[in-house]
């Protein structure tokens, strides 16, 4: 158990910014919690507890076609991201000692997404293919797979060479020791990562901004366009939405990588 | 007994620093060989090089006659007991033990029989759909031991395998380990940095130091009749004094003439003497010395003296309570029979160490 | 016949990085080696690149129209950097210090707002700051309103910090975490208090998680192109807006590019700066 420091008696002037962090992060979202269940149509006044900008929510087509465009480019992009970024992960851990490939795997993470964003945008037009969900799609990988590799890497550090030099040694081939050992001691760290790119897809802007075709936006880029139009109290509804989802996904992936980090 | 694994002149080097330097030596059938040495000396390389994770640069290693570095890790007729055990952790007790059966393509019948054998001789039936995180300390060496020897192999190398038990589980394994070599008729290699481990367990040792071998012999043979300053320094305590051949004993610059066993040596050669604490009779002798510390350890006690001319300490182990006080001045001796001189010049020829 | 060991390494080799290397070979390397080469050459005339080489791109980000986008870009992010480091060095410092169940909570509750979609939070602060809104009312109650706050360099800041303030607190967090609590128990023995302990110890060995979380802070905040325009009424342009438009609007990709090597260029030279720090502060440790 963590002792408590007598030291930290002398730092009571510390716990004002410490504080005004947490209220400054949790504002903004419990003013957006309250006002979705306010009645009035001018969201700054209480005009009783009411469900109607849910109603209203579902009755908007733009935001479904924008959702199931998300899910798709996010589902696609996770499964692919996953499979590169894991093989990547164990080829740098395990068969090169490169440090400029090293590098190269994170390089998408670091860059500024305007900067991919453009280059995308610069790439597609340039081979002339025509955007899509797809165009969004492969940008997404671009990243995504660099938080996987990253993720399973940081597993891959932890786990130790001698379970894979085990296994050949009690007989079995590089591929029977890939598939028996090495991938399910990974296992936490691919669900963590993929759950990683999966969020990151859902509510990435700015890349899907370049590189999306105008008859198929995602999500965030049909709340862009509303938001742009000012305060509807439809976002409110909305934004809780998307507030208990993305709460109850880091919740649950904190709970998953406790229970198989107790493994 | 015949030859098993024959190494011959194998070197591996790590960008500049060598880890071993053209080793060579012969484990026998049935043998119960140790390879001990500091931290560094090449041990685990050499072991590495036996399970197929390292190549040699040089050299050969042999296996009843064949080459076994031809043949990948995975299909050598060798097993290690890692030291970290490296248990799979997404597996229970009898997958782990089966998993190199498995690899075999054995029938399950058989899989099933041969697992419960092997936990029944280390006494884990009991534990078999355990998983390893559920075990203690000494039962996963078991497991992992379960694990290698299930396959049968013609050697079984262990890694530090007593090193991660407290105190208490490493005598109870290291007369376990004993008990199974014996049964199961297996050709064990261990290796360690714990002399006294392996002393208790093997039938052989080889003492390396800098990637080299020092010397390879029975523990009795490597206590009593150590061949290098390394050795004699590495194995056990001993007071050590280099000096030159000089009618009948040992020159010592400030210490005079030591009694020393020369027969054979030149006058003039330069030696070191190497004796054992318990060979140093207190009370008369040829030197004299004060007592600076006493130390009562039940059965022996250790008694330091300083004596005038030596660099270090003289360190005596009498039976029972010391019967001596500190700042005593006291004399002491050896019978020369008693030393045992390691003449320099070969030693410094065979291992380039300067005396 | 089986393969040579060195012959089942290669193909390993092969198998693991092969595909993820190809896939950013195709999708990162060439599209930035693109950006890179349209630095120097002129634009079309209806957009696109015609291929003859030029130096008037890099001149034009002398144009003092484009300098004072930059430097009001810069002067932002960095008062936005700032901020965040005041509030998230006690922040983290504290949370470092808290009990063990508490510290993931404190952890996680830093986090979360961060995994929820980004548009959202800022819209919360157009709710927040409108004329109309929770802090005008306050405000007025108070006779001190209404202000206008919407629309105004502030509110820009307010947008960044907001959405980049975990990015500070958790490098931080890990620095200051790392930091053996020995350190600061043998300062107190020798007689320190615990003001001169934080300055003479806390602080210089937490310097490199101070500047990773200045570059995470920094880097984004300069090239974000949406809490300008959404926060900031589209009064002030940022570098973020003016590489957006370049591209999108005025089909400028020549002078786009150089924009974005700009910010390239500045990452990079903060990474450096970050990297020599932490070897610095690795060897005095």
């Amino acid at each position: 158990m963590a002792r408590r420091e007598p030291a930290l008696r002398g730092n009571g002037w510390l716990r004002l910014p410490f504080w005004l962090t947490y209220l400054f992060l949790y504002a903004p979202i419990a003013v957006l919690v309250v006002m979705s269940f306010n009645r009035n149509k001018t969201p700054y006044s209480w005009g009783g507890f009411s469900l109607d900008w849910y109603g209203r929510l579902a009755e908007n087509s733009s935001l479904r076609t924008g959702l199931v465009n998300t899910l798709i480019v996010a589902l696609g992009s996770t499964a692919l991201s996953t499979v590169l970024g894991t093989l990547l992960a164990v080829g740098l851990a395990r068969h090169t000692r490169s440090r400029v490939l090293d590098a190269l795997s994170t390089l998408p993470a670091i860059l500024p997404d305007l900067v991919l964003a453009i280059g995308l945008l610069v790439f597609y037009s340039a081979i002339k293919m025509t955007l899509g969900l797809h165009s969004v799609l492969v940008a997404h990988t671009v990243f995504g797979m660099a938080f996987v590799t990253a993720v399973v890497r940081a597993r891959l550090g932890h786990a130790d060479t001698s379970l894979e030099e085990a296994s050949q040694d009690l007989g079995a081939t590089p591929y029977t020791t890939f598939i028996k050992v090495t991938l399910p001691t990974l296992a936490p760290g691919i669900v963590a990562g993929a759950l990683l790119a999966f969020t990151l897809s859902l509510d990435e802007f700015v890349i899907a901004f370049f590189t999306h075709a105008p008859s198929q936006p995602t999500l965030p880029i049909v709340i862009y366009s509303m938001v742009r139009f000012g305060v509807t109290p439809e976002i409110n509804a909305l934004a809780t939405l998307l507030l208990a989802v993305s709460f109850t996904v880091v919740i649950v992936a904190q709970r998953l990588t406790k229970l198989t980090e107790a493994l | 007994m015949n030859t098993l694994i024959s190494i011959e002149g194998v070197s591996r080097r790590f960008g500049d620093v060598t880890a071993l330097d053209s080793v060579s030596l012969d484990i026998r059938q049935g043998e119960f060989f140790a390879l001990l040495g500091p931290s560094g000396c090449g041990k685990t390389t050499l072991l590495r090089i036996l399970a197929g994770f390292e190549e040699p640069d040089a050299g050969s290693v042999r296996l009843d006659g064949a080459d076994l570095l031809a043949v990948p890790a995975h299909r050598r007729p060798v097993n290690l007991m890692f030291q970290s055990y490296a248990l799979f952790p997404h597996m229970s007790v009898e997958k782990n033990v089966a998993y190199g059966l498995e690899r075999e393509k054995l029938p399950r019948q058989e899989i099933r029989r041969r697992v419960s054998e092997v936990l029944e001789t280390v006494g884990l039936a009991a534990h078999a759909r355990r998983r390893p995180h559920q075990l203690s300390g000494g039962q996963r060496q078991r497991v992992a031991l379960a694990r290698a020897i299930v396959k049968r192999p013609r050697l079984l190398l262990l890694d530090e395998p007593l090193s991660a038990l407290d105190k208490k589980v490493r005598a109870e394994m290291q007369l376990e380990l004993k008990r199974l070599q014996h049964d199961v008729g297996i050709t064990f290699v261990v290796v360690t940095h714990d002399q006294e481990e392996a002393m208790s367990l093997a039938d052989r040792i080889a003492v390396m130091q800098g990637g080299r071998v020092e010397q390879i012999d029975a523990p009795v043979a490597l206590y009593d009749r150590p061949r290098t300053p390394f050795v004699a320094d590495f194995i056990g305590a001993n007071n050590l004094f280099a000096g030159t051949v000089s009618g009948g004993g040992l020159e010592v610059s400030g210490l005079g003439v030591l009694p020393a066993p020369t027969a054979g040596l030149p006058e003039g050669a330069q030696a070191l003497l190497a004796v054992r604490p318990e060979r140093v009779r207190l009370g008369q002798g040829t030197l004299t010395g004060t007592v600076v510390d006493v130390s009562f350890y039940g059965g022996v006690s250790h008694v330091a003296l300083s004596v005038p001319g030596h660099g270090g300490h003289v360190l005596v182990a009498t039976q029972g309570p010391a019967r001596v006080e500190t700042g005593t001045e006291i004399e002491l001796g050896w019978d020369a029979a008693d030393g045992v001189v390691i003449a320099a010049d070969d030693a410094a020829v065979e291992n380039g160490a300067p005396v | 016949m089986t393969p040579s060991p060195a012959g089942r390494r290669a193909a390993a080799r092969v198998a693991t990085l092969g595909p993820g290397f190809a896939f950013l070979t195709v999708f990162l390397l060439v599209p930035l080696a693109l950006v890179l080469s349209y630095t120097v050459f002129r634009r079309g005339r209806f957009g696109g690149i015609v291929y003859e080489p030029t130096g008037e791109n890099f001149a034009r980000l002398a144009d003092p129209l484009y300098l004072d986008v930059v430097l009001g870009s810069v002067r932002l992010a960095a008062v936005t950097t700032l901020l965040a480091l005041l509030l998230g060095y006690p922040t983290a410092y504290m949370i470092a210090r808290l009990p063990g169940r508490w510290k993931a909570i404190a952890l996680v509750a830093v986090v979360l707002p961060f995994w929820t979609n980004f548009l959202i939070r800022t819209y919360a602060w157009i709710v927040l700051l409108n004329s109309q809104g929770p802090v005008n009312s306050g405000l007025e109650a108070l006779g001190l309103g209404p202000v206008e706050l919407l629309y105004t360099d502030g509110a820009i800041v307010a947008g960044l910090l907001y959405a980049y303030l975990p990015l500070m607190i958790l490098p931080l967090y890990s620095a200051i975490e790392r930091l053996d609590p020995q350190l600061r128990e043998a300062s107190a023995n020798l007689g320190a208090r615990p003001a001169r302990t934080f300055w003479s110890v806390t602080l210089p060995l937490s310097l490199p998680g101070v500047l990773t979380g200045c570059v995470f802070v920094f880097v984004p905040s300069l090239g974000n192109f949406v809490i300008p325009e959404l926060l900031g009424g589209g009064r002030r342009i940022m570098v973020g807006n003016l590489i957006r438009d370049q591209f999108l609007k005025a089909r400028d990709w020549p002078f786009g590019s150089v924009l974005a090597l700009a910010v390239i260029a500045v990452l990079v030279l903060l990474l450096f700066a970050q990297a020599w720090a932490g070897r610095r502060a690795g060897r005095n440790g």
